[in-house]
């Protein structure tokens, strides 16, 4: 059976006047119908830009874009506007990370839903009021019939962003993609949104590809990992293998710069020092090398490619993957 | 707009482009056509400088021995209007007169506008905000009406022109100064100056006024086209200097009442002449003012 | 909202107050004497003192403005001095005709500054945001009286497409024959208004379209036409209505121009006249009219801004 989305050795880079920026360098991946994703990333990764790339959203003239983006079987990479029309909001939506800028804040909540209704199903006027309405109250919005009729601007972050999601979920699309979708909430607020969209997805059967720079969010809810950094994928595995058998440097690191409630009060949280490459001249070596504490001269010469690990499934690009590195620091 | 809702790659090409101009800056030149504009400008003030020395007709008064409504030709370059006055001498001395009304009505409004609002944008307190009050209040009054009543009233003479136009633009000029002095009243390098100790005079000479230069210059280019097209509005309604004295405006007045034949003749080149001229010294002031502006990074004025 | 309203309100009665202050004082310290424009050569000084206390001239000058403001809540503007026409009679008769070539002007400008910036938005910088942008570059040098008398040379003289000067009859009589008389100087007169709507409209658009919520729009699944019309015109129609406001406001006396040209009867053209005149009664009357109505216009503009923008009014 085909998935229901295939990406194949993505590239993205945007003309810029100082040169091209690859902000994706030679992405793979591919998602079953019903399965989560999580792509992990400090800003700068390459995950939005991904993210944008598989749903056609990048501007043509600036973005260039080669490799294969395959949603069920049909190629859609580089698929003409019109084509791509038909798949936005019915088959893949996107919920964006900043809730405060992705509505349009001098229409109504309600014309922002109801307009996919009306143009995708076709649905009458009150047809599609009362669609919205239930989607508002799915989304956990109260006193929906008030809120219908509110401006963005009136509502909080977090109601804004249960707005973003009904508006996505509007015409039951196969994959969602959500895009940072906490960002800017409240980390009580951070909780429910994520929750919700569990719900929703275990409800609808929807694929989802959760991007975000916190791996603490896709740590529960993804099935599969992927981590980015400077526009390559540098390590890959199913959830549990991750946590258990984490093999690059920069993974770990991650990890370490998230704070944890076993901690004992005041602990240092690891940080990462340094920045990621510029992606206008990308490093020779390993991109994560300057930054690696436990980098080589290999790392800095040659640039790893990802490698199949002992478990199935889980693949990295490090020269000298942690297990082995353990390994050469014991003997 | 923040960083964080930027997508990354989509930010860096954003400060790429940013980054851009401030890099070029030193070497980025204002281009061929920049120039070709200055120049013109150049062109026509030297000519009005030096119209008496040049080897012209009298502007004021006709050979009546000569043609009536000439096209143009050896004799006479542009042709001769009805009055067998030479059209192109009439345009020369007639630049006199936006020349003087427009950079002298500009000048004037810098004064009364521009030195009241530096130091009322840098003091601050109650002073400035019954200033900054009044210029709200006098801008909703159409300053035209009152230009044109005061003018018909007063006198038609060209000072008293450029008098009633450089104040009556006082208080759009008070506006654009004060607004660009305010952004550099509280910067760090004046506040070092302040605590130097020196004086209020020396901070506004020295440290604000060479950074809200480029905005003088630009927007002051800006007025003078804005104020030429006054006075030729005044000109063309016969409000401005009195005939025989010619201006581009009343010499446009003159070639439409003769076109729509009013006096029985007509004689299109009186039209087109003065409105090429009036074309040209406008569009030579808004291509250096924007290429100043844009050069020098000056957010876009709105008139 | 209301507060928004309130606070505009009294704003706009202070100013309307200054504005007829400004009105009355500026044609009262003018030099020029309506006794002599009356007496003409019957000026004697007797009869001056005379007719100066008929006017009430010997009055103080606040006790003046107080009379004439009262009459003004009365409709009642004075009667001109030359013609013995009241001054409302006369305002009556040439505001329409301002009226008509602002909104034909207007329309026109709409018309031409709308799609053009809309299709320069499209691509910045791509050729078609280049040919429009130098083109109103153009029109920004090219003001009515340098403009008109070129267009009467070609339409009206040369290829007869448009009536000359004096061919206005009120819209009541003729309306095919108004429509064509008022159609040349509106041309004249939307050029500059197209020039300022497209640059400001063409920016804002530009700005607008790289917004997330567009982004958000276009994953949606919406037609390029629909995320222009529905959901980036208006957040980028604030400055435009701002400076409409503005340019509509300098229009009712802004019209001078191509009034006198054509010979249409307007505000501009009565008070041009008035003027010449020493008509003060007249022009005192026409100013203040003028001035409350570009007062007036710019607050129906502010309170349009919260219709259009929700964000305005919440500020």
């Amino acid at each position: 059976m085909t998935p229901l989305l295939e990406v194949d050795d993505l590239h993205v880079s945007f003309a810029t006047p100082r040169g091209a920026v690859r902000a994706v360098q030679g992405v793979s991946l591919s998602l079953e119908q019903g399965t989560t994703l999580g792509i992990v990333g400090e800003s700068g990764s390459g995950k939005t830009v991904l993210s944008r790339a598989i749903m056609g959203l990048l501007p043509r003239h600036s973005a260039t874009q080669t490799g294969s983006v395959r949603y069920q079987g049909n190629e859609i990479l580089n698929a003409p506007n019109d084509e791509l029309r038909q798949l936005w909001g019915t088959h893949i939506a996107m919920v964006f990370q900043d809730p405060m800028t992705s509505l349009n804040p001098v229409l109504r909540i309600g014309r922002q839903i109801t307009e996919t209704l009306r143009i995708h199903l076709d649905l009458t006027k009150s047809e599609a009021k009362e669609t919205a309405l239930s989607l508002l109250m799915q989304v956990g919005i109260p006193s929906p019939v008030e809120r219908f009729n509110a401006y963005p601007g009136q509502l909080s972050g977090g109601m804004r962003q249960r707005v973003m999601i009904a508006i996505a979920l509007a015409c039951a699309p196969n994959l969602l993609m959500a895009d940072e979708p906490t960002t800017g909430l409240d980390v009580t607020v951070q909780a429910q949104i994520l929750d919700l969209l569990s719900t929703l997805q275990h409800e609808r059967q929807m694929a989802m590809i959760l991007v975000t720079h916190d791996l603490g969010v896709v740590a529960t809810r993804a099935d599969e990992i992927i981590v980015m950094y400077a526009g390559n994928v540098v390590e890959r595995a199913p959830t549990n293998v991750l946590f258990t058998q984490m093999s690059m440097p920069y993974t770990e690191a991650l990890l370490g710069s998230m704070p944890r409630i076993s901690y004992p009060s005041h602990t240092r949280l690891l940080s990462i020092d340094g920045r990621p490459p510029d992606l206008l001249s990308p490093p020779a070596g390993c991109p994560f090398a300057p930054r690696c504490p436990y980098a080589q001269g290999k790392c800095h010469r040659e640039k790893p490619t990802l490698v199949e690990g002992a478990v199935p499934g889980h693949s990295y690009a490090c020269w000298f993957p942690l297990p082995i590195r353990e390994k050469a620091a014991t003997s | 707009m923040s960083d964080q809702i930027t997508p990354p790659a989509i930010a860096a090409t954003a400060t790429a482009a940013a980054d851009e101009p401030e890099e070029e800056l030193t070497t980025k030149s204002l281009g061929l056509f920049f120039w070709i504009c200055v120049g013109w400008i150049t062109l026509v003030i030297v000519m009005a400088l030096i119209a008496d020395l040049l080897p012209l007709p009298d502007p004021n008064i006709g050979n009546f021995n000569g043609s009536q409504n000439a096209g143009p030709g050896w004799g006479h370059l542009l042709g001769t209007d009805d009055l067998y006055r030479d059209i192109f001498s009439r345009l020369i001395f007639g630049a006199r007169v936006s020349l003087v009304v427009g950079f002298g009505g500009t000048g004037l409004g810098l004064i009364l506008g521009g030195i009241p609002a530096m130091v009322s944008a840098y003091r601050r307190g109650r002073v400035d905000t019954l200033l900054n009050t009044t210029s709200y209040v006098v801008l909703a009054f159409p300053a035209i009406v009152a230009v044109i009543a005061i003018v018909t009233f007063w006198g038609h003479a060209l000072w008293k022109i450029t008098l009633v136009i450089g104040i009556a633009g006082a208080p759009l000029i008070f506006r654009v100064i004060r607004a660009s002095t305010l952004s550099y009243a509280t910067r760090d390098f004046v506040l070092a100056a302040k605590a130097l100790g020196a004086s209020d005079r020396r901070i506004l000479a020295r440290e604000i006024l060479p950074n809200i230069m480029p905005t003088v210059v630009s927007f002051g280019l800006i007025a003078v086209a804005t104020i030429i097209v006054l006075e030729g509005s005044l000109s063309f309604l016969g409000l401005s200097v009195s005939p025989p004295t010619p201006s581009w405006g009343n010499m446009l007045n003159e070639g439409s009442s003769l076109l729509t034949g009013a006096k029985g003749q007509t004689n299109p080149w009186l039209v087109i002449f003065p409105a090429s001229a009036m074309f040209l010294l406008l569009f030579s002031l808004n291509v250096v003012a924007d290429k100043l502006r844009s050069h020098f990074d000056v957010t876009e004025i709105k008139l | 909202m209301g507060r928004y309203i309130a606070k505009r309100v009294v704003l706009l009665i202070i100013i309307i107050f200054f504005v007829s202050v400004a009105s009355f004082f500026l044609v009262h310290l003018l030099p020029g004497n309506p006794v002599d424009t009356i007496l003409g050569p019957n000026a004697t000084p007797a009869n001056t003192l005379i007719v100066n206390h008929e006017l009430g001239l010997d009055k103080p000058l606040w006790e003046q403005y107080f009379i004439w403001i009262s009459h003004v809540f009365q409709g009642n503007l004075g009667q001109s001095y030359t013609t013995h026409q009241t001054t409302s009679n006369i305002i009556g008769q040439s505001f329409p005709i301002d009226v008509e070539l602002i909104i034909g002007s207007q329309l026109l400008a709409f018309a031409v500054a709308f799609p053009m910036a809309m299709s320069a938005s499209r691509r910045p910088n791509g050729l078609f945001d280049q040919v429009a942008n130098s083109t109103t570059f153009g029109m920004l040098a090219l003001p009515p009286f340098v403009i008109a008398p070129v267009l009467v040379l070609l339409f009206a003289v040369h290829w007869h497409v448009f009536p000359g000067p004096a061919s206005y009859v009120p819209l009541t009589q003729n309306l095919w024959t108004n429509l064509h008389a008022i159609l040349l100087p509106s041309i004249v007169l939307a050029m500059g208004s197209i020039v300022v709507y497209f640059r400001l409209l063409r920016n804002d658009l530009i700005a607008t379209l790289q917004e997330d919520f567009i982004t958000m729009a276009r994953s949606k699944g919406l037609t390029d036409r629909r995320i222009m019309w529905r959901h980036a015109l208006r957040p980028s129609s604030v400055s435009l209505l701002a400076s409409a406001g503005v340019t509509i406001g300098s229009l009712i006396a802004g019209t001078f121009v191509v009034e006198l040209l054509l010979q249409m009867p307007g505000l501009g053209y009565q008070l041009i006249f008035s003027v010449n005149q020493d008509d003060y009664t007249v022009v005192q009357g026409i100013t203040l009219v003028v001035a409350v109505a570009i007062v007036l216009i710019n607050f129906l503009f502010d309170f349009l801004f919260t219709v259009v923008d929700p964000r305005i009014a919440r500020e």
